[in-house]
């Protein structure tokens, strides 16, 4: 699905490096778990794989289903079917909820050459996807993310996932800021969309969340690099250890 | 004080290049109090402090400049769908055939130039009035010069609550037009009316509106300045508000090579409520400045000002807007925002925010900002699969929601936002 050489990326308005040499494959169907300390370089992976501005690729490959995806615009990778869920969504008022999404999956059924969902047909489609994630028709209406509680934003994020159905899908730190039920509502929402046609990556900093959202491998990243992967049982030896000895164990 | 040579002659040009129109009794009398005020205030030029930031010129000169005629395109006419009485003015002058029966219930329409051939009229008290009224404290010479050159204009007597708005459309076929229009509107006790105004109206356009509201009358107006690029307009609205009265009015903006749109208000009531807002798109060669200023004269009152543009390629933005608040008007909730977004260095938003408070228990805010489009949520939008352009023009609409969002009526504002759509679509290409 997603194959990851040797990336190294650093800050373009700074003389930093920050990924130096990732190296990752992601199978069609298996959900990966990235834990790592603070400033390991997660987030700007997540960054770097959608397209955000303000990066630059020094070295190494990404290629989704086979297409180099280093060479598309953000929009273009979308509708190739990645989709990373935000730490932190971003609130967009004056823009409703709903047209939001709608132009979102207009988009890309048009990008990819397929008819646009008309407006009965897509109202009825998220007015269902919704209900399983408790996002009443409120939430639907109002401005992108206004207002949202934290949780909230998080459940807006993963039903934007379910209405546009990618299939390389990488959460963030989806936990964070999140209580256990809504973590919960999230990871089974998330749980839902778990299919052999569907990746998942998940970035987080603790173990809790692979508990709702059960990981087939699970990696290590630290200064820019993966420095172990194993299965779930790594996970909760970061939780029970911290990073100290893993780092030192491959120092 | 002698008013500058340069002055003296750039007014009596002016005035020479149009004949005062011959009415009846009360209005040639109005018309005469109005040249003399012109000629003791001088017409504005660009070193006067009240057009720092916009130059008068082409607005003062004897000739009006060309403007070329937008090509009509083939979308649906603004108000299309909303069910109104039509008045139709091409360059200025009334179109009867393409305008419906003036007879509305609930309110009766005169033709200023009809009305104005009798010896009194009702309109009396106002014509000319409020505009004098709103010399004080800063001169506007251009409100004065329509009041003494006005060819015609509405004068709208609302004595119930029409059942459908009355829309003035003003049409610009000649590229060469120089029109002036002064409409009155007398919104008695418990009445309410909903005024619509559309289109360029001519190259060159000068238009006054006094508006008097009774006490618990409302005013509704909502108003889409023509997208003819060369157009050029300066344009004066005079309130006066009595207890318990409504004032809205927002103006959609799109184009034009110079637009000056001043609004003066006086809450004289207690319990009033005035609110004005803007949205204006600039691309190019474009001028927009919105001149407010509102007096609060009465307890309990609140006002809004809510003016957002966006502009980009060298589009200058001005805003001018300030809350006078009385010894007097205790209790006053005064809002005053004003914002532009600008989409590339080219661009400029020049802004004067003014409060100038004499009551001491008031609650009063203000601010004003520039910016450029947020780059977190464009990429938060192109991540979903939306193209940049598309999601530029929606963040667009985004930073303009508050200023549309001061439209009651759900019809009028889909049709706006939907004018708004086309035309950012359009300039996407």
């Amino acid at each position: 699905m997603l194959e990851i050489k040797n990336l190294h990326v650093k800050l373009e308005e700074e003389d930093k490096q920050i990924l130096k040499g990732v190296n990752l494959s992601l199978e069609a169907g298996k959900v990966h778990a990235i834990m790592g300390p603070n400033g390991s370089g997660k987030s700007t992976l997540s960054y770097v794989l959608s397209g955000k501005d303000g990066y630059e690729v020094t070295d190494g490959e990404v290629h989704l289903l086979g297409e180099d995806v280093l060479d598309m615009e953000p929009e273009e990778r979308a509708a190739a079917g990645l989709f990373l869920a935000f730490q932190y969504p971003v609130e967009i008022p004056g823009v409703g909820n709903m047209t939001f999404l709608r132009t979102a999956v207009n988009a890309q059924r048009k990008q990819r050459g397929e008819e646009e969902l008309s407006a009965g047909d897509f109202l009825k489609v998220v007015r269902e996807k919704a209900k399983t994630l408790k996002i009443d028709a409120d939430m639907l209406k109002r401005p992108v993310n206004v207002g949202f509680s934290g949780g909230e934003k998080k459940r807006n994020e993963i039903l934007q996932m379910a209405m546009l159905e990618p299939k390389m899908c990488i959460l963030d730190e989806t936990d964070s800021g999140l209580d256990v039920d809504a973590m919960k509502l999230v990871s089974e929402g998330v749980n839902a969309l778990r299919d052999a046609g569907r990746t998942f990556l998940v970035i987080t900093h603790y173990q809790r969340l692979l508990d709702h959202i059960k990981p087939d491998v699970v990696h290590i990243m630290a200064d820019g690099k993966i420095i172990k992967s194993g299965g779930p049982e790594l996970a909760l030896e970061v939780e029970n250890n911290g990073y100290a000895d893993i780092l030192a164990e491959v120092a | 004080m002698a008013l500058p040579d340069v002055k003296q002659e750039l007014t009596a040009a002016r005035l020479d290049a149009n004949a005062v129109p011959e009415s009846g009794a009360w209005l040639a009398a109005a018309r005469a109090d109005a040249v003399a005020r012109v000629q003791s205030m001088g017409l504005p030029t660009k070193r006067d402090e009240y057009w720092k930031y916009t130059d008068p010129t082409t607005l003062t000169s004897a000739q009006a400049p060309e403007a070329a005629v937008f090509e009509a395109s083939d979308e649906a006419p603004l108000y299309d769908t909303i069910d109104r009485l039509r008045v139709v003015f091409v360059d200025g002058v009334f179109d009867a055939e393409a305008s419906d029966d003036l007879t509305l219930e609930g309110v009766t329409i005169e033709r200023l130039s009809d009305a104005g051939r009798a010896d009194i009229h009702w309109a009396k008290d106002l014509y000319g009035v409020l505009e004098t009224k709103g010399q004080i404290p800063v001169e506007r010479p251009l409100a004065a010069l329509n009041t003494a050159l006005a060819t015609d204009g509405l004068l709208i007597h609302v004595t119930g609550t029409p059942t459908k708005p009355i829309s003035m459309i003003y049409r610009h076929k000649d590229a060469s037009s120089d029109a002036v229009l002064h409409h009155v509107v007398k919104v008695e006790a418990g009445a309410s009316v909903t005024i619509l105004e559309n289109g360029p109206a001519a190259a060159r356009f000068n238009k006054c509106m006094e508006i008097d509201v009774a006490d618990t009358g409302a005013f509704h107006h909502i108003r889409a300045q023509g997208r003819d690029h060369e157009r050029r307009a300066v344009t004066h609205m005079f309130g006066r508000l009595g207890t318990e009265s409504v004032f809205k009015s927002f103006t959609l903006t799109a184009n034009g090579v110079l637009t000056r749109n001043e609004v003066v208000l006086e809450l004289t009531g207690d319990d009033a409520q005035a609110h004005v807002a803007g949205a204006a798109l600039g691309d190019g060669a474009f001028h927009h400045d919105d001149t407010v200023f509102i007096t609060h004269d009465a307890v309990n009152c609140e006002s809004r000002q809510v003016f957002k543009k966006v502009l980009r390629n060298g589009a200058v933005g001005v805003f001018q807007g300030k809350i006078l608040v009385q010894p007097d008007a205790q209790k006053t909730d005064g809002y005053q925002i004003s914002q532009s977004l600008l989409l590339d260095d080219d661009s400029q938003f020049l802004a004067k925010p003014e409060l100038e408070i004499y009551a001491d228990d008031v609650a009063c805010s203000h601010g004003s900002t520039s910016g450029a489009i947020d780059e977190d949520a464009l990429f938060y939008l192109r991540s979903r699969g939306v193209p940049k352009g598309r999601a530029e023009d929606l963040l667009v609409l985004s930073f303009l929601a508050e200023a549309i969002d001061e439209i009651e009526d759900a019809d009028i504002a889909a049709d706006i936002l939907g004018r708004l759509e086309a035309w950012l679509e359009r300039r996407r290409g």
